[in-house]
């Protein structure tokens, strides 16, 4: 097989799959245990500084947005990122964890560009931004997911995305055409918001489901936020529902309303008014920390944090919610 | 503003929606395409399936999605699934259009949405990075690109190519191992509707906006257009649109 270009690109998180391999014998129990376990702890015992991790789905999307907010508040540093996401990721470009970064996108969609990243990348303290496409990002997970080295793909040929990527272009050995390789991407650590999990981590997920079944297969660590806790016979009643098996997971984490400010769909709507408060906030220095003192740093958890938002506009944001109409 | 009086924005929405027949997939990126499906849908292509990149399949647009992850995106929809799913239907040739913008478009329809400046790293601007727009401007068969019209964002070289376009002309996607047969198809601007010339795959002028003279459109692009012998004029936003864009697409006003 012949590589006909190179992407120049730092290969961040290079994948090792007989490690994988022997990681998942070793340290992921096939026993029914209960995982349920607070945000704190769970955070303090699965990532840390200088891991790989990720989130699911993106900031304003079922996203678990209580769990981004408690790895600010741990301070957890030098983190390196898939980067795909909107406000979880800009919590901690704001608050200066962020060391390498895997990117294809980090904006804030119809708020237009991220001043956190803009700040964070033009003045060069994140040390390696490496540029992959959405398809590109997930196709990768799903390279690890399958527990093989790399995936070929029709995307990412002839651009600089390819150019300033860990990719390759070879010549396919069937056809005689030029694919893409993407190296397959294990994360350290996985953070995934759903709308039901039992004890166990088996977790189900309405709606589109995002790259939740990639992603939770192709991490070391996976922690899921829940809304709702469910008796593990709910899960057996509808087991074609299930996106997450247990034995992927490490730790379930109960969470209600644990997306805020974003959507959970079926459940409750984004809330405007605290992502426009974000995106104002996020445009200098100042307003980054006085907006994480007062919803992050100044609460304990995401139950004060709730409070804080207050009972009456997420209750708002659930009769907002369309639901199944 | 009275409905004969009407915004860049919105003719842009109108002049962007008109392109789209009934009955084929488009592949939908934040922001005015969406505006533009919704108003296809509404207009003249009832059957416009709705494609989103992570997941939602066929929706009815009723109200206008902020995101292209949100529940809007699959409200009523025909499936609801997950990224790979849309990007491998794209991949294997499901995908008729896919809408496209960025921050620099070169004569070629090359996308730079990535940075700013001659530098990868660190660069002078950093923008949001590719996203989907790479895998559309791949995989879907005709894109459609939506540009405000300046000599900012209309250059003679991109800073980076995101999202290639026919890159350095005729042949070069093929060469580069993209799926034959796609490439750039419109760009709408907000002074212009252009094309591809077939044989140079360069950008070509095919109708202004009403009260947009060809000069202006020269003038306002940093790099020789193909100008053909005809040019065409695009029509203002009839009352229909306009009602149905303000009223009913996006009455909170995210966009217009």
């Amino acid at each position: 097989m012949r590589v006909i270009e190179s992407g120049i690109g730092e290969l961040i998180q290079p994948p090792d799959l007989d490690n994988f391999r022997e990681w998942n014998r070793e340290k992921k129990s096939r026993a029914l245990v209960d995982k349920v376990m607070t945000e704190a702890e769970a955070v303090s015992r699965f990532v840390y500084d200088g891991c790989y991790i990720g989130t699911e789905l993106y900031g304003t999307v079922r996203c678990p947005m209580s769990l981004a907010r408690e790895v600010v508040r741990q301070g957890k540093k030098d983190l390196r990122v898939a980067g795909q996401g909107v406000t979880e990721l800009d919590l901690w470009l704001g608050a200066g964890l962020v060391k390498k970064l895997d990117i294809t996108y980090i904006g804030l969609e119809v708020y237009g560009t991220s001043s956190a990243l803009r700040r964070m990348v033009e003045s060069g303290q994140i040390d390696t931004v490496v540029e992959w496409s959405n398809g590109g990002i997930t196709w990768r997970f799903k390279a690890a997911a399958m527990g093989v080295p790399f995936i070929p793909v029709r995307a990412m040929l002839g651009s600089d995305t390819f150019k300033y990527s860990a990719a390759k272009v070879i010549e396919c050995p069937f056809t005689g055409q030029k694919v893409c390789l993407l190296p397959a991407l294990i994360l350290d650590v996985a953070l995934i918001h759903v709308h039901r999990a039992d004890r166990y981590g088996n977790a189900q997920i309405d709606g589109i489901s995002g790259f939740a079944f990639e992603m939770s297969r192709a991490c070391k660590r996976l922690i899921i936020s829940t809304e709702k806790i469910v008796d593990t016979l709910e899960i057996r009643r509808d087991p074609e529902r299930t996106i997450i098996p247990y034995y992927l997971v490490d730790a379930v984490v109960h969470t209600p309303y644990g997306s805020h400010p974003g959507e959970m769909v079926y459940c409750y709507e984004r809330d405007e008014v605290q992502l426009r408060e974000w995106v104002e906030a996020s445009k200098t220095e100042q307003g980054t920390q006085t907006y994480l003192d007062k919803y992050v740093y100044g609460v304990a958890n995401h139950q004060e944090y709730l409070e804080l938002i207050g009972p009456e506009r997420l209750g708002q944001l659930r009769a907002e919610e369309e639901g199944r109409r | 503003m009275s409905e004969a009086e009407y915004n860049p924005t919105e003719l842009l929405i109108c002049i962007a929606a008109r392109q789209m027949p009934d009955s084929v997939t488009a592949f939908i990126g934040t922001g005015i395409p969406m505006l533009a499906a919704s108003l296809a849908q509404k207009m003249h292509a009832p059957h416009v399936v709705s494609v989103f990149e992570f997941g939602g399949t066929g929706a009815q647009l009723v109200r206008l999605p902020r995101a292209v992850g949100e529940s809007r995106t699959f409200y009523r929809g025909v499936a609801a699934s997950g990224i790979c799913d849309i990007m491998e239907t794209a991949t294997r040739g499901f995908i008729d259009f896919g809408f496209l913008g960025g921050a620099q478009i070169d004569p070629h329809g090359n996308l730079n949405s990535t940075i700013i400046g001659p530098q990868h790293h660190p660069p002078q601007v950093r923008l949001p990075g590719s996203g989907g727009g790479n895998d559309v401007g791949s995989l879907c068969w005709r894109t459609i690109i939506i540009m405000r019209h300046d000599r900012r964002r209309f250059v003679p070289q991109v800073d980076f190519v995101t999202t290639p376009g026919y890159l350095d002309g005729p042949g070069a996607r093929e060469e580069a191992g993209l799926p034959p047969g796609t490439g750039p198809y419109r760009v709408v601007s907000t002074l212009a509707l252009m094309d591809f010339e077939p044989e140079s795959k360069r950008m070509r002028l095919l109708s202004t906006h009403p009260g947009v003279t060809v000069e202006q459109v020269i003038e306002n692009t940093g790099f020789e257009l193909v100008i053909p012998k005809e040019v065409g004029r695009n029509g203002p936003p009839t009352a229909e649109e306009l009602h149905l864009l303000r009223e009913e697409i996006d009455p909170e006003g995210f966009y217009i």
